[in-house]
């Protein structure tokens, strides 16, 4: 027994515990202060980077910024070629995982049978949420540029960019899947549907919104890394836009490491501009899916 | 009648099983992806042990492989990579613990709310830009006010901005933990006279107590896996030091310097990046199956 607990078994006098109250009511007070406080670093951090990003860039945003190639000049350099690789490896990753994604996210959801294998391939896939970003660009730089081929290709950092973001695709999808209730199934099923098509016609129309959703935020994962691309792409000066998936490219987060380690005060500012361009991507394309949320929750509710 | 109904059913049925197949084979893909980064991790190390045995490779306290004389011990690299990740938890797990609290026992339902999705925010923010933020505002910012002998690249911003990067990773997991604790465990501590935020600590934090540990450990995990920040921030010296204040080097962030250089395949350099990149996943992945079982072993059941 701790003191405070046999002083309170032996009995302790009115004032005694009066005192001992104001005591825990200011400890409480105090502690609410520092919660709180803990609650704003994280926000103050968010508000000081957005800050500190804008005062640096924002006068460097211009068209010409958007639509001229780098250039070994601040004043010149432009995101056209890294905005168009982007565009390419952002496209041809939704793709691949949308499809492969919500394939997993039935089947897990709708046919899997309670087994070792289904527990197997659900461990997996939680797994692979945690692995390092890296670990995937070591996987594409010995498969998909050296062992099949490719080189440093639009299409090596596609794929590699779709295995890193499947699991989130495949837990958001799965989640979407669930929360179709069971009823709607037994309808179909009870009119004679066939598995696939109580899938088909019931299933994937009211999950479709989750899915989109899953789809948008895995695609502003994959715009917003950097590590495993430059694995693929490596750091090279890109001069053209990607005309087909099997020409060399380089994506908004390369080129902005590409341009934040030069020590000239000029680079900074235009690391800041493309920063700002990044996050307005990222921001509009998360702003969509909160939307599509928002819609979806709202119809589901009526 | 009777045989077209029956040969319909057939070919439906052979619909089925096909559709069923594809199912399967779109999930069969992430255990090809578990098994393909096992391999190329493991494989690629191989021809690279061929050269330096694994025990240089993981007791040497020299890590030179881009000069001659080449020495290969991966300390260092290790080194830095625990320094700037203790750095992250010393800062996330207390503040992620005290925001947890607040959301979860203090905070009311409109200020949850609002704050929450800016909290997930700094989660989705691209690690290049944290990386542009802690070099060009928190390090001057600490030569500043605090450290004014202190070089541009340093461990010690690199793991201050890692820390909040991680916050809302430690944060929603624990409010996740503590959410699940039932109404009448609390309600029961107010009866007894606690206050609020002995029912906050004494209560609610202990029974989330597997919740909290897992969410630090998978923080930790997600702070040793990173790697575009610490690439751009912490410097690229491998020094065997815990001095926060001096420039670093990583293991994430050594694979990213030796790969945007286009190293040529096949020389021992290319090999260390696997050999690196297979410590960092056996690393990561064993936390991240701790995180687990500590989630499994300690839950408390209500």
């Amino acid at each position: 027994m701790r003191q405070s607990q046999i002083d309170t078994v032996r009995g302790i006098s009115a004032e005694q515990f009066h005192r001992s109250l104001r005591g825990r009511r200011l400890v409480g007070k105090f502690a609410v202060i520092i919660f709180l406080f803990s609650t704003f670093i994280g926000l103050a951090t968010l508000a000081a980077l957005i800050i500190d990003v804008l005062i640096d860039g924002i006068p460097w945003i211009d068209w010409d910024f958007l639509s001229t190639y780098p250039s070994r000049h601040p004043e010149d350099a432009g995101l056209r070629s890294a905005l168009f690789g982007t565009i390419w490896v952002a496209g041809l990753t939704a793709l691949f995982t949308f499809p492969i994604g919500t394939a997993t996210a039935i089947y897990l959801e709708e046919y899997a049978p309670r087994n070792r294998m289904t527990q197997f391939i659900e461990l997996n896939i939680t797994n692979l949420a945690g692995v390092p970003s890296i670990v995937y660009g070591l996987l594409g730089l010995a498969v998909f540029v050296s062992f099949l081929g490719m080189g440093r290709v639009v299409l090596a950092g596609a794929l590699t960019l779709t295995l890193l973001v499947l699991p989130l695709l495949i837990v958001a999808g799965r989640e979407a899947i669930r929360a179709v209730p069971d009823s709607y199934r037994q309808g179909s099923l009870a009119l004679g549907a066939t598995r696939w098509q109580t899938v088909r016609y019931v299933v994937l129309p009211s999950a479709l919104p989750g899915i989109l959703t899953g789809t948008i935020l895995a695609m502003s994962r994959a715009i917003g890394e950097a590590a495993p691309v430059i694995a693929i792409a490596a750091l090279v000066y890109v001069t053209f836009t990607p005309g087909h998936p099997f020409e060399r490219f380089t994506v908004l987060p390369i080129q902005i490491f590409n341009w934040v380690s030069r020590p000239q005060a000029d680079w900074q500012h235009v690391t800041a501009a493309a920063i700002i361009i990044l996050l307005i991507v990222l921001l509009s394309m998360n702003a969509a899916a909160i939307l599509l949320r928002d819609r979806f929750q709202r119809r589901s509710e009526e | 009648m009777a045989t077209r109904l029956l040969s319909g059913n057939r070919a439906e049925r052979g619909g089925e099983m096909a559709i069923h197949a594809v199912l399967l084979g779109a999930s069969v893909i992430s255990i090809a992806t578990t098994v393909g980064i096992v391999f190329v991790l493991l494989s690629e190390s191989l021809r690279f042990f061929d050269l330096v045995s694994v025990w240089d490779f993981l007791t040497g306290t020299v890590w030179t492989p881009l000069f001659r004389p080449a020495h290969f011990g991966v300390l260092p690299l290790v080194a830095g990579t625990v320094l700037v990740a203790g750095i992250a938890i010393i800062v996330a797990a207390p503040v992620g613990l005290f925001t947890a609290i607040f959301l979860s026992e203090y905070a009311p339902d409109r200020f949850r709310r609002i704050v929450k999705p800016m909290l997930e925010i700094l989660a989705g923010v691209p690690t290049v830009v944290y990386g542009y933020f802690a070099l060009t505002f928190v390090t001057p910012l600490l030569q500043r006010w605090l450290l004014p002998d202190m070089i541009i690249f340093n461990a010690l911003s690199a793991g201050l901005v890692m820390g909040v990067m991680i916050i809302p990773i430690v944060s929603s997991l624990t409010e996740d933990a503590m959410l699940a604790v039932p109404r009448s465990l609390r309600e029961a501590a107010y009866a007894l006279g606690a206050t609020k935020f002995e029912v906050a600590t004494r209560v609610v934090t202990p029974a989330a107590l597997s919740g909290i540990v897992a969410a630090v450990i998978l923080g930790l995990s997600r702070a040793i896996g990173e790697t575009m920040l610490v690439t751009i921030a912490a410097g690229a010296t491998p020094r065997l030091t815990l001095n926060p204040t001096e420039s670093v080097q990583t293991m994430t962030a050594y694979i990213v310097q030796v790969s945007f250089g286009e190293t040529p395949q096949g020389t021992p350099v290319y090999y260390t990046i696997f050999s690196v990149g297979l410590l960092l996943f056996v690393m990561t992945l064993a936390m991240n199956i701790l995180g687990q079982w500590v989630v499994r072993r300690w839950r408390q059941a209500y």
